[in-house]
């Protein structure tokens, strides 16, 4: 249990840090007219297709003393990134970055030309254009976003098992949990995890797609 | 094992030029492979408990349970370490400068629980246990180690004497310290190629066989419990 306590606490703080960075992020992914905008969309898109094996290998060389941010991170807080719960939000962030941002994007780019124009017209700036309109508009690709870099997150093995050390209540994640108990042939203990995974990851994932199909509208229609 | 294995099939095919296909993984995860019917002749354990079961379970060909070989573990350190392991053994793990002791889940793995039966023995588990992170199996603690992200880590010595890893300082726990790691291997019964999975087990356990296991870092079953060999 602490473990599943731990995967969520996880998954909350990098929801909440992905919807801060990756908003600002996708507007401009939406928006810029830039030539060479492909390459950035190609760099977020690539935790997608890339083993977590490779990411979280990156990551751990990365926060080691040798690395950039190791060193850096030595520097200012006189411990290594690696084997920390700030070093799990941090390879996670990177993990499950397209996955908050892709829906933003998405969603961003599919508010109505007209609209944001009658915005431009009455006066509004972009950003209280971005905020009044481009945002209303965009709740439910905020609440994709939110969900599935949570739910990503959750659900999150390789990159954890490679850069946590399986500590408890510090890095050992449910997931790493299940495959310890998979591991010592506890088979049942395994099972109860991985149900009540499958069952949040169900319950979040339905919130998705409910709030998509306009099923269900976690805010007041106007 | 993983580089004593690679010899051990070159030299065998070689010499009967039977093809060997091998696959390297976690002990535990076969297991559970093989008791749902996965398609391997032949099955070396970093723990004997794995083919003992499964040969409990009625899926080992009867008569070919064997222990071929024993693990040993060392304490590694990266060359360029401050203090020498080779000298000072356990104390190394006590000084501040190391923060971090990489060893496999002791849990599932092994080596890791060999790693924390020594350190007990040592009389310096509480001291370090803070200190310890754990891999996944040895070569994953043996990643943290290399990477700097811990400063010590306690490995298995054919991991050790590995290209990877030669140039690292390492100290050899005595063998006494810990249960025996009795790596064993079992022939599946329903090995489609049955035949030539026993000469490859006969030649691994062969002079030859255990000349490159032993260059590797393995010692063998009639060794242990008698004077430590250096």
């Amino acid at each position: 249990m602490e473990a599943l306590w731990l995967s969520m606490k996880l998954a909350a703080c990098v929801a909440a840090i992905l919807l801060l960075i990756g908003t600002p992020v996708a507007y401009w992914l939406a928006f810029s007219s830039w030539r060479g905008k492909f390459l950035l969309e190609s760099l977020v898109a690539l935790p997608l297709v890339l083993p977590p094996t490779v990411l979280g290998f990156y990551a751990l060389v990365t926060m080691g003393p040798r690395g950039p941010l190791g060193k850096l991170w030595i520097a200012l807080f006189g411990h290594g990134l690696a084997f920390t719960f700030g070093g799990l939000i941090l390879a996670s962030v990177l993990y499950s970055f397209p996955f908050a941002v892709q829906p933003l994007i998405a969603s961003f780019g599919g508010v109505d030309q007209k609209l944001l124009d009658a915005s431009a017209v009455l006066g509004a700036g972009g950003l209280r254009t971005f905020w009044r309109v481009i945002l209303p508009l965009s709740l439910p690709g905020v609440v994709t976003a939110a969900v599935l870099s949570f739910a990503h997150t959750l659900g999150e093995f390789g990159v954890v098992l490679l850069v946590g050390g399986n500590l408890a209540g510090v890095t050992r994640t449910v997931s790493i949990d299940i495959y310890d108990h998979v591991q010592s042939l506890e088979y049942a203990a395994a099972n109860r995890m991985a149900l009540l995974l499958l069952a949040i990851s169900f319950a979040g994932l339905s919130v998705v797609y409910a709030v998509n199909r306009r099923v269900w509208t976690p805010w007041a229609a106007k | 094992m993983k580089f004593a294995m690679g010899e051990l099939s070159e030299k065998f095919e070689k010499q009967t030029g039977n093809k060997v296909n091998v696959t390297f993984g976690s002990s535990g995860n076969f297991f559970s492979q093989m008791q749902n019917g996965a398609p391997f002749d032949l099955f070396f354990s970093a723990d004997i408990e794995y083919p003992k079961k499964l040969e409990a379970a009625g899926l080992a060909e009867p008569g070919t349970l064997c222990e071929y070989a024993v693990g040993r573990i060392v304490i590694w350190t990266p060359a360029d370490a401050k203090m020498d392991v080779n000298k000072q053994g356990w104390e190394i793990l006590l000084d501040a400068s190391v923060e971090k002791i990489a060893i496999a889940n002791p849990q599932h793995a092994p080596y890791g629980r060999a790693a924390v039966a020594a350190l007990r023995k040592a009389g310096v588990y509480e001291l370090v246990g803070a200190k310890l992170v754990y891999g996944e199996n040895i070569s994953q603690a043996a990643q943290f180690v290399q990477s700097g992200n811990a400063q010590a880590g306690i490995v298995a010595l054919s991991l050790a004497v590995s290209p990877a890893m030669r140039d690292g300082k390492r100290w050899e726990i005595p063998e006494e310290m810990h249960p025996a790691l009795e790596q064993g291997a079992i022939v599946v019964k329903d090995a489609k190629n049955k035949d030539s999975a026993r000469a490859f087990l006969e030649f691994v356990k062969s002079a030859a066989g255990r000349a490159i296991l032993a260059k590797d870092g393995f010692a063998f079953p009639e060794k242990t419990g008698k004077e430590e060999k250096r």
